[in-house]
């Protein structure tokens, strides 16, 4: 399950840089993957059309890479009681 | 560089802290901030809560409902401190003046109000019309072809845009045209109304806009908040204006601009270090004779250090002597009236020897370590003072002023 979202961030995370899935691995940074603060945000808007989830300021401020982003989805999927495989509305 | 020296003869505004001049500077020497929750939408759709609105502006108090048809939001803020700022200068046209007066106004966004309230209308509503005057109250020269039609100005007319530096843009290049005799009086500023719906998410999902407040150059800063409103100055060669008997604010000394050629949304250190040296240079100023700078100073986590920095490229060891505020921490970011709103504080501060705060000011940040007027305004003895603007999209455009007085 949690490789399962793992395999999802990366995944929208080439799709939204563009860029080979191969290249993206579960510890990839931001720096690695060339990843700029209007790349972030574009990531940020991706990542929650994706997961149907609202990631607060604050906690975007804190994401350096994918372990960041996972960990981060996963704690807005439990808090909001819902499920990555269910949007919650 | 040469040419003749042009002076300031009217100033008018309008804005969350203050809807005349007056108003306007005592919030600013108070460093009373405009930052409140906004009022004209609905703030349970968005992250953020607060903006700085010209807070109970009601368009009757100042236009017949006829005009209000014809103009959105930000062409009226003009419009408001375009008249203060004709008042102010004690200037009538004749056929032949009007003809030699150019107006230059900058926005970034033009009548976004009705802009949004049109699109709503399409898609949401699913109506089949839209209001046929939306063409020419949304179009961003709205603000200069009403003023030109109020006072039947017929010489050189046009709006810049340039993001956040659009009111800098206008400013100086109206400057430029009286200084080397394309126009012998200029109507200049910007004026922006954001505060639509549709355009507040967009800014939303920059992630740029601060939860609470706008504290540049302090550590714990957030990010910028939304401003509106318009600033209008009167530009004009000094032996017209002292021929007329006019009051002087201060002189518009010089004007210089770049681009980054680096990155549409990140700022660079070169770009603005250049453009402050190039407004030096306009002005024939050594660095030495500038004592205050009216910063860019968004409040953004990026921004501030990297101003400081390019401030400090540009000065050298002349840095540490520099009062540098931003006043955006009171009236917002005003987007292409942000330039506007700061040229008439830069010219003020040098006028009554005062340099606005920064206002909401809580620790130093080490990366912002310039002196940055916290909280408090401050005696200020100095002959001139930069008023800086740097664009999303890496256009840098500073005005350089300096103080009247024989």
């Amino acid at each position: 399950m949690d490789d399962e979202l793992t395999k999802r961030v990366m995944a929208v995370v080439a799709a939204t840089q563009r860029i080979p899935a191969e290249t993206i691995n579960p510890e990839s940074t931001f720096a690695e993957l060339g990843v700029d603060s209007l790349d972030g945000v574009n990531l940020l808007f991706a990542l929650e059309e994706e997961f149907n989830i609202n990631i607060p300021d604050e906690d975007a401020r804190q994401i350096r890479g994918v372990p960041d982003m996972v960990a981060g989805i996963r704690k807005l999927l439990d808090g909001a009681g819902g499920s990555a495989a269910q949007p919650r509305r | 560089m040469g040419g003749r020296r042009i002076v300031v003869t009217g100033l008018g505004v309008i804005s969350a802290i203050g809807r005349t001049v007056p108003e306007f500077w005592d919030s600013l020497v108070a460093g009373r901030s405009g930052i409140g929750p906004m009022e004209t939408v609905d703030r349970s759709q968005f992250r953020f809560q607060n903006g700085a609105e010209v807070r109970g502006y009601a368009p009757p108090d100042y236009f017949e409902e006829k005009e209000i048809t014809l103009l959105d939001r930000f062409a009226q803020f003009a419009l408001i401190a375009c008249s203060e700022a004709v008042r102010d200068a004690g200037v009538e046209w004749s056929r032949e003046t009007s003809a030699r007066t150019a107006i230059v106004t900058g926005s970034c966004l033009g009548g976004q109000v009705s802009q949004d309230q049109a699109f709503y209308d399409v898609y949401w509503e699913k109506r089949g019309r839209i209001q046929p005057l939306s063409i020419p109250r949304v179009m961003a020269n709205a603000a200069t072809s009403h003023i030109s039609m109020k006072y039947g100005i017929t010489g050189p007319a046009f709006t810049v845009s340039t993001a956040c530096s659009s009111a800098n843009h206008a400013i100086g290049q109206a400057f430029w045209m009286v200084r080397d005799g394309t126009a012998d009086m200029a109507i200049a500023g910007g004026s922006d109304a954001p505060f639509a719906f549709a355009m507040l998410k967009a800014w939303e999902a920059m992630r740029v806009v601060a939860p609470d407040t706008c504290r540049p150059f302090a550590k714990d800063r957030k990010g910028m908040i939304l401003g509106e409103g318009a600033g209008i100055l009167i530009l004009e060669p000094l032996e017209a204006a002292q021929a007329r008997g006019a009051r002087i604010y201060a002189e518009i000394a010089g004007f210089g601009m770049t681009a980054d050629a680096h990155h549409i949304t990140q700022p660079s250190v070169d770009g603005p270090a250049a453009a402050m040296r190039a407004a030096l240079a306009d002005a024939a100023l050594d660095l030495t004779q500038v004592g205050y700078i009216n910063a860019h100073g968004t409040g953004t986590p990026v921004n501030d250090p990297a101003e400081v920095t390019a401030i400090r490229k540009a000065f050298g060891d002349h840095a540490e002597r520099l009062a540098v505020s931003s006043t955006k921490s009171m009236h917002g970011h005003a987007l292409g009236a942000a330039g506007a709103l700061e040229a008439v504080a830069t010219v003020l501060a040098l006028h009554h020897g005062i340099a606005p705060p920064t206002a909401n000011f809580t620790e130093p940040d080490p990366e912002c370590d310039l002196y940055v007027v916290p909280n408090q305004a401050r005696r200020l003895d100095v002959e001139a003072a930069l008023s800086n603007s740097f664009a999303f999209g890496g256009l840098n455009a500073v005005l350089a002023f300096r103080r009247w007085g024989e």
